[in-house]
């Protein structure tokens, strides 16, 4: 089975996916020319026009309070009042996105850098030597592991919150960056390894048994081998885990207080408290909070879809 | 030949793999900071815990109290089980068409495609706050619009938010979802299309006859997720509502917030987490044994 190239078809790029397979359009239910001409029942042009429809309907539901918050972070709060709200200020300003950067923003982004970076790093090197461990394991105690791995991905962090700030508050680590980043690290180990697993098992055995006959060990083989193969899965996980801790809310909330080691999502939420009426700063800061992932996509964009479509869809 | 010769020999070895502290580090974390608190949050919903104080074993209190001396709870879940089942009949059909459309191949479905991911890149509070002020009955959607017919409450109305809440989450969550159906429906063999064409099925009938059994172990892992998702969220509805008004979205998760952290009783939250964990095993257990075998196990690209 060629399972490392089976990452290959998820690619998003139409152009590419176009290059592989002209003629093979999988589950194409739009149809290209040839296609076309061979399909002529009247129900099928029916469902592409609705498909169609449906499409760009879900679109201008997706980009409406996108726009909204973009042009509305860009005027003041009389403006917002006065005018309506959904077309753009006759007076752009920046003052909204000045308040913000004034009112100690980077230094909330520098908190969730920290955070996020810590854990996708420590995630990413845990989970990929236990991925090692799991499918090169010769006794039952790889097999096991992955069973209580698999089992925790239905643990929800919701539940366990009461417990994990138990935890936190006896090691002295309450209210510090420490705080966030320990049990985050946890609760991203189970799907990381599921993803990984998957690909390192792709690795032929014989790869693994002539490295060894050529006498490297188990770190040599981790990096010489297993890492640059599944170099796709640990981008998967990196842009995964890394989306999923610079948003998340629920443990800065519970787990930490000052304002000292506040992140990114709960400094919105304090913003929308202290800047009360005034929507366009708060907005602003919605917009600055965004703006690093934003960029990421912009640049990264084929790599982060095509990671986390594949990384799932396997 | 040398290479066969080898291996038989290393393998004549008994090899052994990996030490186990490579997995280490893994199982130290995962084992520290999620399956003790698992089983700590069984232990103290047998206690009293204010936070300031110590914990303190009370036995069956907890439970008593929670299940039968305070009626909300029942009312939680039912709010839960509304939530969960009006979200999954909301995102779930919104993403298979969506995944489905975005997996064909005009170069404006890819251009949809960059767009529909972008709810993705915005944390749950900024979303919440995003909202709040769309549906502000002051300067919102409702001050912006000259339609008579649109509500100007939407949060505040007890009858509305639910469904209000279901939409802004379904909103976030669709985009994902979107993405595992495209990817699943790429992997369908071309030659199941045209076969089919040939046979001179419709586009509807492929639809019903290949699309939908090929995407099965899709549809079972998102499902799994979505209602699992739903049983658990917190975020959203924490930002935007808090439970109101008339405690109208309070649904299990934010009664266990709420109870936990906003009331100090930590002993009675941790009785309805419990309840949480044994409902989201339940139902990703049901949804396993539903998909024929272990998914997680099966590889569904030889399908």
């Amino acid at each position: 089975m060629t399972h490392t190239t089976s990452s290959e078809p998820a690619t998003p790029d139409a152009k590419t996916q176009k290059a592989i397979t002209p003629e093979t359009a999988g589950g194409d239910r739009g149809n290209i020319k040839q296609n076309k001409v061979r399909r002529t029942g009247a129900p099928g042009e029916k469902l592409n026009i609705l498909g169609g429809i449906g499409g760009w309907l879900w679109l201008a539901v997706i980009i409406l309070p996108i726009y909204y918050i973009v042009i509305t972070s860009f005027r003041t709060s009389e403006d917002l009042r006065a005018n309506n709200q959904l077309l753009p200020s006759t007076n752009p300003t920046i003052a909204p996105f000045i308040k913000v950067l004034e009112n100690d923003f980077l230094h909330y982004f520098t908190n969730s850098l920290i955070v996020t970076l810590s854990t996708v790093a420590v995630v990413l090197s845990a989970s990929v030597m236990a991925a090692y461990y799991i499918t090169r394991s010769t006794t039952l105690g790889g097999k096991r592991l992955f069973q209580i791995i698999l089992l925790g991905i239905a643990i929800p962090v919701q539940a366990t919150i009461i417990p994990v700030y138990y935890l936190i508050q006896q090691l002295g680590l309450y209210d510090t960056l420490w705080a966030l980043i320990l049990p985050q690290i946890a609760f991203a180990i189970p799907l990381s390894v599921l993803i990984i697993v998957n690909f390192v098992r792709d690795i032929p055995a014989e790869l693994f048994e002539s490295m060894k006959v050529d006498g490297a060990g188990e770190w040599r083989i981790l990096t010489s081998l297993v890492l640059p193969m599944a170099k796709p899965a640990l981008m998967t996980v990196g842009i995964y885990q890394a989306l999923q801790v610079w948003n998340s809310f629920l443990f800065p909330l519970v787990l930490t207080q000052s304002s000292e080691v506040r992140v990114l999502p709960l400094s919105l939420w304090e913003y929308s408290g202290q800047f009360g009426i005034d929507v366009p700063a708060t907005l602003a800061a919605v917009v600055l909070s965004a703006l690093p992932l934003l960029i990421a996509y912009i640049f990264a964009r084929r790599h982060i879809v095509a990671g986390l479509t594949a990384g799932f869809g396997k | 030949m040398t290479e066969t010769a080898s291996r038989s020999k290393t393998t004549g070895l008994g090899q052994k793999g990996p030490s186990f502290l490579m997995a280490l580090p893994a199982v130290a974390f995962f084992g520290i900071f999620a399956l003790i608190p698992l089983i700590g949050v069984v232990v103290i919903s047998f206690m009293e815990w204010n936070v300031l104080g110590s914990p303190e074993w009370v036995g069956l209190t907890n439970w008593e109290a929670v299940l039968f001396d305070r009626p909300f709870t029942w009312t939680a879940l039912g709010l839960t089980v509304t939530f969960v089942i009006g979200s999954y009949l909301f995102q779930a059909p919104v993403a298979l068409l969506l995944g489905v459309f975005m997996a064909g191949q005009q170069r404006y479905r890819a251009l949809l495609a960059v767009l529909y991911f972008l709810p993705l890149l915005f944390s749950s509070v900024a979303v919440g706050l995003t909202f709040q002020s769309l549906f502000s009955p002051n300067y919102g959607l409702s001050a912006a619009l000259p339609f008579e017919w649109l509500p100007n409450d939407w949060l505040a109305n007890s009858d509305l938010v639910m469904w209000v809440m279901i939409f802004v989450v379904g909103w976030c969550f669709v985009p994902f979802h979107g993405l595992l159906y495209q990817a699943g429906v790429r992997q369908i063999p071309a030659s199941m299309y045209e076969a089919a064409t040939i046979d001179g099925a419709g586009r509807l009938r492929q639809f019903f006859s290949i699309t939908l059994p090929q995407l099965r172990y899709t549809i079972i892992t998102s499902s799994t997720l979505m209602l699992v998702g739903s049983l658990t969220y917190f975020d959203l509805i924490y930002v935007l509502t808090g439970g109101q008004p008339a405690d109208a979205v309070r649904i299990l998760p934010l009664d266990m917030y709420v109870t936990g952290f906003a009331s100090y009783n930590l002993g009675y939250a941790s009785v309805i987490a419990v309840i949480l964990v044994a409902i989201g095993l339940t139902l990703s257990l049901l949804l396993n044994v539903l998909s024929g075998s272990s998914k997680m196990d099966s590889d569904k690209a030889g399908a």
